[in-house]
């Protein structure tokens, strides 16, 4: 059943190697949707469950607090198998997306419920909810109902309910989607300092690549209910292996065969880099590598060239993004003074231009 | 409180800046005839018997009528039965809405059926069937006889059954629609802090509906009042152990009108009264 002698991995000082943390997979079978995603994170872990709408995140999370049953699979906690216990004996706490703050508590016995379920006496579940609420910078709202606390309150209030029960694995759904980009900064970092403080596992559900680099130190990204990557945050940044990933941290991303230095895609167009690399690769780059120009350039060193449509235009900040179809499906970045002298327009023809060393390759 | 404010469209139009005030569209003009007529002819007949009944009430001897002791005894039995039944309702009638709401299990659609058939199922029919079920006879009734020496039918506790028994539906439907309102995942929540289910209702669900559970108890309590026929079948009709107040009245109109009249004043004060309690639910619901 548990591995022992075979693992590898060095845990400080536990009585049993490997049984310290997060051990699961969730095969959760739903009709047409199957998720079956495998998580592993020692004690003070962040892992962070990436991917798009309906890819199985949030039902991930539910399957680990016992909220949906496994069909399969395994779930062990600090050594223990979870599968058949229900959510109200896990050790798991849980942030919802929208809090879920009971809005006949006030914030004070929202965080007290915990200790108090746990058994803890309605003085000394209280005390306890009141350190939380300090800990969270909250003091002053203990007597607040959910309804006059702001976002941010509200998120911090939620975590202190949470972490109050002591739990060793700790579930946040998408805990900044609710809030606004401002509050979301500040939220953000001290989100980051509570974990870092929390000593269990922490696993969160996001579809925000930035809240998944900065709070987390694991990134597990899942589509259609699979882990298709996982990684250093770095890790995924730099070498995305699908479209997804690559579209989140905004790389041109194909898939192609190398020789040397010339990447083919598909049958079609060919992509030069500066990696030496023989077999299937993946090549990428940045949107700002890309140039434009309404006339086959000349005078250009870059090594790659492609013709294309435009697509569609969009603002990002203070530049625009192009759409391109073509030769090579590619997102190009360009200034607003740019996109004008060039007279963009969809249906546009341009020549997109890429230098080699913009380009990276890695192997697939 | 909020009086002027919820009050038909026929009103003239309110001053400008006034709070509050939904504007209805297309409000007075241009209502066609054929709809106004039948309209108002449906207004007045629901009104007009009110004040028929208000325009013929003996006032001058109305406060010997009321203080009579057979109007305070079928008063006081009325109002502790129906409180009763609510009670009844409420114990039984809460867990069940929750069972409807929140339980998947194979046969539920009927079960609701089945729970709201009293709803339309004519009270004597009700009344009858409570005495094949509870009467000394009845499928349970004679071993509750034989065995504990219980009778039910025709004794006050029969009244409370019975009206229970019509009443409980319109608790059960009112407070099953407000579960299925509230949001299921405050019960997840709480069994996630270590709530077991049963914890999670009675600290989480049951706060978070207990308006819908007010206004389901009022319904319910009101139906209870009135409840005449399943009463007269299943309880009788003798003063001061089944006789309530629409049986006194029926009663009364036979041979002294002018009592019936002041006890049916009084029923339509608490009708009224109870109106007002659920203003604020319904009447601005619209």
């Amino acid at each position: 059943m548990t591995d022992v002698g075979k693992t590898a991995r060095p845990t400080s000082g536990a009585p049993e190697p490997g049984a310290e943390g997060l051990d699961a997979r969730l095969v959760v079978d739903r009709g047409a949707f199957r998720l079956d995603v495998a998580l592993t994170a020692a004690p003070g872990d962040v892992v962070a469950l990436l991917g798009p709408n309906g890819a199985g995140k949030t039902t991930a999370l539910r399957a680990l607090a016992g909220l949906v049953p496994l069909t399969g699979g395994h779930l062990r906690l600090d050594g223990a198998a979870l599968e058949r216990t229900p959510p109200e004996s896990r050790p798991v706490g849980v942030v919802f997306q929208d809090y879920l703050l009971f809005p006949h508590l006030s914030a004070l016995d929202n965080v007290a419920f915990g200790p108090r379920c746990q058994g803890a006496g309605k003085a000394a579940a209280r005390a306890q909810a009141a350190e939380w609420l300090d800990r969270m910078g909250l003091a002053g709202h203990a007597a607040a109902k959910p309804r006059k606390l702001s976002g941010g309150q509200a998120q911090r209030v939620a975590l202190a309910r949470a972490l109050a029960t002591r739990p060793r694995l700790l579930l946040l759904d998408e805990p900044l989607a609710a809030l606004d980009a401002r509050t979301r900064l500040d939220v953000r970092a001290q989100l980051r300092r509570h974990l870092a403080d929390f000593q269990a596992v922490a696993v969160l559900v996001t579809h925000d690549p930035l809240d998944a680099m900065v709070l987390a130190d694991h990134l597990v990204v899942v589509e259609d209910g699979r882990t298709v990557q996982e990684g250093a945050p770095g890790d995924i940044a730099r070498r995305p292996r699908t479209d997804y990933i690559a579209h989140l941290v905004g790389l041109n991303l194909f898939k192609g065969r190398s020789e040397g230095r010339t990447v083919r895609v598909g049958d079609g167009p060919v992509v030069t880099t500066t990696e030496e690399l023989t077999g299937p690769v993946f090549v990428a780059f940045p949107p700002s590598a890309v140039t434009l120009h309404r006339e086959p350039p000349t005078a250009s060193s870059a090594r790659n060239l492609w013709r294309c449509e435009v697509a569609g235009l969009e603002t990002h900040g203070d530049r625009i993004r192009a759409d391109l179809t073509g030769e090579l499906p590619l997102a190009a970045d360009l200034t607003t003074v740019a996109a004008a002298e060039l007279d963009l327009h969809p249906g546009a023809t341009v020549w997109a231009a890429v230098k080699a060393v913009q380009t990276h390759a890695y192997p697939a | 409180m909020t009086s002027p404010h919820d009050e038909p469209a026929a009103v003239a139009a309110p001053p400008a800046g006034e709070p509050r005030r939904r504007v209805r569209p297309g409000s007075r003009r241009g209502v066609p005839l054929p709809l106004l007529v039948p309209a108002l002819l449906g207004l007045a007949f629901l009104v007009l018997p009110l004040i028929a009944l208000l325009i013929r009430t003996p006032w001058h001897s109305l406060p010997d009528q009321l203080t009579s002791p057979g109007v305070w005894q079928a008063l006081r039995l009325s109002l502790v039965c129906a409180t009763a039944a609510t009670a009844v309702s409420l114990v039984i009638g809460v867990p069940l809405a929750w069972l409807l709401a929140r339980v998947e299990f194979p046969g539920r659609g009927l079960v609701r059926a089945l729970v709201t058939l009293p709803l339309v199922l004519p009270p004597v029919v009700g009344g009858v069937a409570l005495l094949m079920a509870l009467g000394r006879n009845g499928v349970v009734g004679r071993y509750l006889d034989s065995w504990f020496g219980i009778t039910l039918p025709f004794t006050t506790v029969g009244v409370v059954l019975a009206e229970a028994f019509v009443a409980m539906p319109f608790l059960v439907i009112s407070v099953e629609g407000t579960l299925r309102a509230a949001d299921p995942r405050y019960e997840e929540a709480a069994t996630t802090l270590g709530a077991s289910r049963f914890t999670a209702f009675r600290r989480v669900t049951l706060p978070l509906i207990a308006p819908g559970i007010a206004a389901g108890a009022v319904l319910a309590w009101a139906r209870a009042l009135g409840e005449f026929g399943a009463t007269i079948t299943f309880a009788g009709n003798f003063p001061g152990r089944t006789q309530t107040m629409p049986l006194a009245v029926y009663l009364a109109l036979q041979s002294d009108p002018a009592a019936a009249i002041a006890l049916s004043l009084v029923l339509l004060v608490v009708s009224v009264a109870v109106l007002a309690g659920l203003r604020d639910r319904w009447m601005t619901a619209s």
